[in-house]
């Protein structure tokens, strides 16, 4: 049975897809160990990128070597979108569409995977949240006293039950590693499953575009995960070491930030911390997590 | 002029940001994809340093790696007052050298804790911590009698040396590695004093003093 002896027995979370690292950044054809859930949990990976996930067992330990092909006993498992994710329940057949990211002139690549120590869905929110931009990030993403957020719109979307806040907009110094100087910009978000958020931006190189930001989390636990840092971009300028330079400086703002926050689970209860984080978007966020029946990282509406 | 091979989230590379900031010494950085990028392994970079690790100066043409080490290269060659690494002082010089040995403990366990949690490293990240908060211990208290005696910094000089600028980033980022400085109320005032330091620059995840917040 799905998550019968592991920590997690909640099936909304259990049947998502979960992601468990950059099939770039895997050695292929050799045991790679990381936690799920509570749960330990080994991938390996193809040279063609195709991928096997199972449940960490003694015969096959970290960095041994493997043909991800005849491993018996797998998770489901998909690689799509720069990682390698899993379900330790049953997961629906797609997981959600990223139409951009195939478009020739983009480029996509992780820009970094670091650890939190607090829950998904803190993280997801914090990154939901533009209101900090000025307090932590100043003089890239905010800039005080420029710290109004303007009015914008949410919904849950009828079709794919995302969450969607549109026609946000946000002055900022240093938009993105390009910028040379401050400029005002639009922002969509994106929330398709409980742990994985996109965020788009709009693009210095191409006006009518927009650049894609995405921090899909892997809960290791309650109160730990990995935030997963997706890039898909549009700027043959910059090099990818200069682009991860400024998109982890501004991660590692986040993360004291992200740390501090007590209780590290998130609490639903729409009273339990209104003065703070009214924010509307946050508020629809933890509506539909508690409609979904998350109650896995989250302190659930009594 | 000073080039550092350098990486934003590394606190061996901020140790010499931190203590160039200071001195008011210019340089430019030559970033290295350190993460995810792991260019510091790969052929190219071990031209420059073979054991493949950053920091790395090059100081028109001369080239020095490793992080405490560099500090004494910088202290000595760019502090004309000579009172970062005082060596006119035999017995304060003493002292520096055996707090920088110090430091590359806080180095190997508070750091490297943070790199388990945020980078994925596979250390014994209880035994990093553990090991941390021995040593965390130990600099509390001796920076509690310190305070006694009217001295602000980790050597018994008036004036900081480059044992605090070795100590600090390990001290200041512990919490990210799961070190809490709760317990370590002498630790906290002297973070505060360096972070009031004239030419203190911060790295992510350190919040300048004026802020009020000590993280
Ligand atoms: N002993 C060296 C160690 C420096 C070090 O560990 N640097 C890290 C970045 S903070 C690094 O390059 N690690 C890669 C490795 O050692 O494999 C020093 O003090 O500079
Ligand atoms: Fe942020």
């Amino acid at each position: 049975m799905a998550g019968a002896n592991g920590e997690c027995q909640n099936g909304a979370v259990l049947d998502q897809w979960h992601p468990l690292g950059a099939i770039d950044e895997a050695e292929p054809n050799v045991v790679h160990v990381t936690r799920l859930l509570g749960e330990s949990i080994s991938f390996a990976v193809t040279p063609e990128g195709r991928s096997a996930v199972w449940r960490t067992r003694g015969d096959l330990a970290a960095g041994m070597p493997v043909d991800p092909e005849s491993v018996a006993g797998t998770l489901p498992s998909r690689c799509e979108f720069l990682y390698v994710w899993t379900s330790l329940g049953d997961p629906p057949e797609r997981s959600f569409d990223i139409p951009e990211f195939f478009e020739p002139d983009r480029r996509n690549f992780n820009a970094c995977t670091i650890g939190l120590r607090t829950s998904a869905p803190r993280a997801v929110e914090n990154f939901l949240d533009m209101g900090h931009f000025p307090f932590v990030h100043d003089g890239l993403l905010g800039s005080e006293p420029r710290t109004e957020v303007v009015d914008y719109n949410v919904h849950v979307d009828g079709d794919t039950n995302e969450v969607w806040a549109t026609e946000c907009q946000f002055w900022q110094p240093a938009a993105s590693a390009t910028a040379t100087e401050g400029q005002m910009v639009d922002y969509v978000y994106r929330i398709m499953q409980p742990y994985s958020i996109l965020l788009y931006k709009s693009c210095p190189a191409a006006p009518e575009r927009m650049d894609l930001i995405g921090l899909f989390v892997q809960a290791t636990s309650e109160e730990h995960c990995r935030g997963h840092m997706f890039l898909s971009l549009i700027d043959d300028e910059s090099s990818i070491g200069h682009i991860r330079r400024f998109v982890q400086t501004i991660f590692a703002q986040d993360v004291p930030i992200i740390e501090n926050q007590n209780p590290k689970r998130l609490p639903l209860d729409p009273q339990a911390e209104t003065p703070i984080r009214s924010d509307r978007a946050s508020i629809l966020y933890r509506r539909w997590l508690s409609d979904l029946g998350v109650t896995y990282a989250v302190i659930p509406a009594a | 002029m000073i080039k550092l091979y350098d990486y934003v989230l590394s606190v061996n590379c901020y140790k010499q940001r931190l203590m160039m900031s200071i001195l008011d010494v210019e340089y430019e950085t030559v970033p290295v994809d350190f993460f995810p990028g792991w260019e510091h392994k790969g052929e190219e970079f071990r031209k420059i340093n073979p054991l493949g690790h950053i920091p790395v100066i090059d100081d028109d043409g001369y080239i020095l790696w490793d992080a405490h080490a560099i500090l004494v290269y910088l202290a000595a060659k760019y502090d004309p007052s000579g009172r970062w690494y005082p060596t006119g002082d035999p017995g304060l010089l003493g002292e520096t050298a055996s707090w920088m040995l110090f430091a590359e403990g806080t180095t190997n366990t508070a750091s490297a804790a943070r790199l388990c949690v945020n980078l994925g490293y596979d250390f014994d990240l209880e035994a990093c911590q553990a090991g941390a908060h021995r040593l965390f211990r130990v600099l509390d208290e001796h920076l509690w009698f310190r305070e006694r005696e009217g001295r602000e910094w980790v050597c018994s000089g008036a004036h900081p040396t480059i044992a605090d600028i070795a100590l600090f980033p390990d001290v200041v980022l512990s919490e990210e590695g799961g070190i809490s400085r709760l317990d370590y109320p002498a630790l906290r005032r002297w973070t505060d004093r360096v972070k009031r330091i004239p030419g203190f620059e911060g790295m992510p995840g350190i919040f300048p003093a004026s802020r009020g917040v000590e993280v």
